[in-house]
């Protein structure tokens, strides 16, 4: 069924009673051509990606929970594309390219809403710093302003601007970043996969890996039997060690906990996405009202999707130290999801040393906004077996080779990405 | 979560600093993959490991707690350099 003005008057005026699954729940086959372990966002995007752009239709999409119950359920929705080195902008711009018009593509609506991401800064060195990073964004063509306090001030009064140690001195807004309702996108993407012919099975969790004779992954035990596969793509963020081990593998990543806060449902008052610039601290607001924040890391390694309070406590007094009004709010909720962290904090997008297995891991804090594109270049990698010109530098090798992508230069250390 | 440092004695974990997985030791020898494996590649269990946590706010000293990634209970906290000697031993 096609959504439109049309099927929604109609629809209404059954009384909403007619409206059909948004997608099909098929028995599971015993062999796919290419067979995606993990239905988050990225697992869902490579799915419909590969079954339109590449016309591969006998894939399916094992998901060991529900649809949208991992990450891609999780995050604070942020999607952006102000990154700073070479291998990072042209992926991360061409994501954003995509969301311009994924609901169209998708004819779904997952409420993308350009609203701007503002990143402020506090001193002189944290200008330059931000003049540096938006120019390299302009040399890519990607939108980006820098803004002085009184700018600022225009957008946000709210902002506590005489802070004592932080005053804010200004910032480098992207206009184009935003935000998008997040299970909308798992959602939108798992009904026009099953519409091309994609199996999405949820309940299904991969519990080992089948080899041949010559070492080459051809099929996945899982707790719904065995199930054979030209090709497998693994995309089970939190959880790629676990999986890649399954075919003895061991990975460049760690797996933390990263939490989230929002609070009652309020009138309009954040125009857009606001991070600070003198602590780790970024804050929108819902469609529905509720202020989303978050923060750090808790920043040791953990599986559990529920952090500890030294954390909650953090990111509640850098938001007040930005926005002392955010006092008045009560906050509703907080969770957790795990997060894989690369030792470069960039992500993988690469075939394995085992013939027939690839992987798409290591997003980090930030793989929401790279949804569209991961899930595209993924499809390209398993079509083709070559990597996408975008996605090229995502290599797994590069921590041996040394082409590490490290925007904050932090080391080898995951919980200070 | 509640770290029970030998010294200091039960502790937040807001005043230690995380290290991470204790089980990657150092190469002896010059040998080129076996300092990727060390610096880079990590088995990132789910479930009870060694790790080293720095009691930064306390006594300063290295500890190696044994503790679960999967439901966070802490099962031991011993020296670093007291297990490190042990080991040398
Ligand atoms: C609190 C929080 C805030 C965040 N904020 C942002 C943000 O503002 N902007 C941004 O860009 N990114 C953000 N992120 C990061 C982003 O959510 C993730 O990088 C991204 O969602 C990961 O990709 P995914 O959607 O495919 O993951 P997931 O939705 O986690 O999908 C992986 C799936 O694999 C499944 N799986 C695991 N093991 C198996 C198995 N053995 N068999 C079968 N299935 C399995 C899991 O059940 C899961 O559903 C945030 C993350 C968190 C937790
Ligand atoms: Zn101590």
């Amino acid at each position: 069924m096609r959504y439109s003005w049309a099927s929604l008057i109609a629809q209404s005026l059954r009384k909403h009673r007619g409206w059909k699954p948004a997608w099909a729940t098929r028995p599971v086959k015993p062999h796919y051509d290419v067979i995606v372990v993990g239905g988050g966002g990225h697992g869902l995007a490579t799915a419909y990606y590969l079954a339109r752009n590449h016309g591969i239709s006998r894939v399916a999409v094992l998901e060991k929970g529900w649809i949208g119950g991992g990450n891609v359920g999780r995050n604070t929705t942020i999607i952006r594309s102000n990154y700073l080195l070479d291998g990072n902008i042209p992926f991360y711009e061409w994501s954003l390219k995509l969301w311009e018009g994924l609901e169209q593509d998708l004819n779904y609506n997952a409420m993308v809403s350009q609203r701007g991401v503002l990143n402020l800064y506090h001193n002189d060195a944290q200008r330059d710093a931000a003049a540096r990073r938006g120019n390299a964004m302009r040399f890519h063509g990607v939108d980006a302003e820098l803004l002085d306090r009184d700018q600022v001030r225009r957008m946000a009064p709210f902002l506590d601007f005489d802070d004592a140690r932080f005053p804010i001195a200004g910032g480098l807004l992207q206009p184009r970043g935003g935000t998008v309702r997040h299970d909308a996108v798992a959602w939108g993407y798992a009904r026009a996969a099953s519409a091309l012919g994609v199996d999405v099975i949820q309940g299904c969790e991969v519990i080992g890996i089948e080899r041949d004779a010559a070492g080459a992954a051809t099929a996945l035990e899982t707790t719904r039997g065995r199930i054979g596969a030209g090709r497998i793509g693994l995309a089970v963020a939190g959880n790629s060690s676990r999986v890649a081990a399954m075919a003895g593998l061991r990975l460049p990543i760690e797996s933390h906990v990263l939490q989230a806060f929002v609070s009652e449902g309020l009138k309009p008052v954040i125009p857009g996405v606001i991070t600070f610039g003198a602590g780790h601290f970024y804050i929108s607001q819902s469609d529905k009202g509720g202020l989303v924040f978050g923060g750090n890391l808790d920043g040791y390694n953990s599986y559990a999707q529920r952090g500890h309070m030294p954390t909650v406590e953090d990111v509640c007094e850098s938001g007040m130290a930005m926005m002392p009004a955010l006092g008045r709010a009560r906050v509703l909720r907080s969770w957790g999801g795990i997060m894989d962290m690369s030792m470069d904090g960039s992500p993988i997008i690469d075939a394995t040393p085992v013939p027939g297995l690839y992987l798409n891991a290591g997003w980090c804090y930030g793989g929401f906004k790279a949804t569209p594109a991961s899930g595209w270049c993924f499809a390209h990698l398993l079509a083709t077996g070559a990597s996408h010109e975008v996605a090229c530098a995502y290599r797994l090798d590069r921590f041996a080779t040394g082409a590490l992508i490290n925007e904050k230069g932090e080391g080898a250390q995951p919980n200070l990405h | 979560m509640r770290i029970h440092c030998p010294f200091c004695g039960s502790r937040d974990t807001g005043e230690f600093t995380y290290r991470g997985d204790a089980a990657p030791t150092r190469p002896t020898v010059p040998d080129e993959a076996a300092f990727i494996d060390y610096a880079y590649l990590r088995d990132n269990i789910a479930g009870p490991i060694d790790e080293h946590w720095y009691h930064l706010h306390g006594c300063r000293q290295w500890l190696t707690v044994r503790r679960d990634t999967v439901t966070h209970e802490i099962f031991s906290a011993v020296f670093a350099a007291t297990l490190a000697t042990e080991e040398a031993r």
